[in-house]
């Protein structure tokens, strides 16, 4: 399955005097998966929304595999499935009969289908509901059965527009082990999940007002933008006084201490690695009772912060 | 058995537009079939049926053909009264109860967002969208039709006048017509509601008003009304035919003019109505933006 690709050349999208996609020009091509993060607004739903034919670009191209989705959307989307938003699903129908009506329109062999929907279900866990009709489905429910829609047809490009929204921890839990599971192919999701994309994807693209900030790995993204500062929170046995609370904000390479609850410290701290080993071990030699250590920032949430912040 | 080309993509095969629309039908009509909307639709057909038919059972009145000479065709009469101007109303329903929000609840349902990322094109989803609601449609006149014939055959035997049968062919052409202007009118708009409102309101009032004005004040024919062209489906159960224009004078200076359309001229009309609605309707459906 190589040769997938995702292309945006000069792709804009305005509505009136407002434009939500500038200019962009990204290229994503191998089999990976591609986190596409951005605060709400900054143009990642309209991105998606142009490479899968629900809205028209203003000027540029939306390519899919080389095929101009505005030139031949039949073509262009014949390899590739989405999950724009949150669909809805005719809800007399079940969930058995929409993802037929899909494996018929995107041509599965017929001899394949049943086999391909009762996987696609299982893998949403939504067999027990496979024949019940859609509309008396909870929201997540729904989302879990658009999921399943997106691999039935064995796509080589996948598009993902948050595809956690509306489920439980569990549901989300599930998700990602299933874009996880989509290791041959090219794979584009957006998400505000940070841990999820750090997770699942091997690449970010980063837009802001809809203008591409950055596209690379997410360790070549952290090192170039994340610095070297940390947060942890540290849990103790006991309160935490006001004297140990100042010897630990004398310790080196921590920048602010401050309690979340008696027993929980919110600790930020720079130097990296290295000062996240050191601070840990001192305040176990405190004495003062410490019983958990956990890193509460990730890389790329602080490069995230930090390119965000640079284009305000 | 779907047509696919030769031209794989995925593993999977290209499916024609024609088989994609017919997946799209005959699962939009699995829809509409089992939605709540039908069934609303069939109990109204079906009292209608029974007050007609307690009324011709029951009361027997001569407006129904009972008591009419056998040389005067008292089935066509039983027809007429019975069948007559019940389809515009059934067809009215339909398109309203089928049409009415099809396009429009793509957008405000989010449906759209589940089948239009597909690799197909909207025409697809339109045209599909409207044979599958011309189904139900039809059904739902069938069933009036039905009941209709079976009534004429009980009361006047099963000679069927010739002219029920047209006026069911034009009857379902005239559901054709306003079917395609349904989906303009929910291609227009993005809110199920509004578009149903604007249908109802269209039916039931706008060409009611149209009509009237033209003919009684302005005295002009409204040859640019479908509800005008529809007036055919009565008028075909008529012997004779109903003249093209009937001025009646009521006193020395009021005189009252109304028409009625041709055959040629109602069906022409239907046809143009049907061919500019259906080619706005996919205009504005292929350049509609899914936007929240």
């Amino acid at each position: 399955m190589s040769g997938s690709s995702i292309e945006a050349v000069n792709l804009s999208k305005s509505f009136g005097s407002f434009a939500a996609v500038s200019n962009l020009s990204l290229k994503l091509e191998g089999t990976k998966c591609i986190g596409f993060l951005g605060p709400n607004g900054a143009g990642k739903t309209t991105t998606m929304k142009m490479f899968t034919g629900l809205i028209s670009p203003t000027q540029g191209k939306a390519l899919i595999n080389g095929v101009d989705i505005r030139e031949d959307k039949k073509k262009a989307l014949g390899s590739c499935a989405s999950l724009i938003e949150t669909p809805e699903i005719y809800p007399a129908l079940t969930a058995r009969e929409a993802l037929m009506m899909l494996s018929e329109l995107r041509g599965v062999p017929k001899e394949e289908r049943t086999k391909r929907i009762d996987e696609a279900l299982g893998k949403v866990k939504m067999q027990e509901w496979a024949d019940k009709k859609v509309g008396s489905y909870s929201k997540g429910m729904k989302q879990r059965v658009n999921v399943a829609s997106t691999i039935l047809s064995d796509p080589q490009v996948i598009i993902l527009d948050e595809p956690s929204t509306g489920l439980d921890p569990r549901g989300m839990s599930e998700v990602r082990d299933i874009v996880k599971s989509l290791g041959n192919r090219l794979v584009f999701m957006s998400s505000h999940l940070l841990s999820e994309v750090t997770e699942v994807c091997q690449e970010v693209a980063l837009i802001d007002h809809g203008k591409l900030l950055v596209y690379d790995t997410i360790e070549n993204v952290t090192s170039r933008f994340a610095g070297d500062g940390g947060a942890a929170e540290a849990g103790f046995s006991r309160d935490v006084d006001e004297a140990a609370l100042s010897r630990i904000l004398r310790l080196e390479g921590v920048d602010k201490a401050e309690k979340s609850d008696p027993r929980h410290l919110s600790i930020r701290f720079t130097g990296g690695l290295q000062a996240q080993e050191r601070l840990f071990a001192q305040l176990a030699d405190m004495n003062i009772g410490i019983v958990s250590f956990r890193e509460t920032s990730t890389g790329l949430e602080d490069a995230y912060l930090s390119l965000i912040k640079e284009t305000l | 058995m779907i047509a696919m080309s030769a031209n794989s993509q995925g593993g999977n095969a290209r499916v024609s537009s024609l088989s994609q629309m017919r997946i799209v039908t005959k699962y939009a009509f699995l829809n509409y079939f089992r939605a709540r909307r039908f069934y609303v639709m069939l109990v109204v057909v079906l009292l209608i049926s029974a007050l007609l038919t307690f009324v011709a059972a029951y009361y027997r009145p001569a407006t129904f053909g009972f008591g009419t000479p056998s040389s005067q065709n008292p089935a066509l009469t039983f027809y007429s009264a019975f069948w007559g101007s019940v389809p515009t109303l059934v067809v009215l329903l339909s398109v309203v109860f089928f049409g009415g929000d099809a396009i429009s609840s793509e957008f405000q349902n989010k449906t759209g967002y589940f089948l239009i990322p597909n690799p197909l094109r909207r025409s697809v989803v339109y045209i599909g969208k409207w044979l599958a609601a011309l189904g139900a449609s039809t059904l739902i006149l069938a069933v009036f039709a039905l009941i209709s014939l079976a009534n004429g055959t009980y009361f006047f035997g099963a000679s069927v006048p010739y002219q029920f049968v047209e006026s069911l062919a034009f009857a379902w052409v005239y559901l054709v017509s306003a079917l395609g202007l349904t989906f303009l009118f929910s291609s227009l708009f993005k809110t199920s509601i509004i578009s149903i409102l604007t249908t109802v309101m269209l039916f039931l009032i706008v060409f009611d008003i149209i009509d009237t004005v033209a003919s009684v004040v302005a005295g002009i024919e409204p040859w640019f009304s479908i509800t005008y062209a529809g007036g055919i489906i009565a008028n075909v159960l008529a012997v004779p035919f109903p003249l093209h224009s009937v001025t009646q004078a009521f006193g020395r200076r009021f005189t009252l003019t109304t028409f009625n359309a041709p055959i040629p001229e109602a069906l022409a009309i239907m046809a143009v109505y049907f061919v500019v609605s259906a080619a706005l309707g996919l205009w504005l459906f292929e350049r509609k933006e899914f936007t929240s």
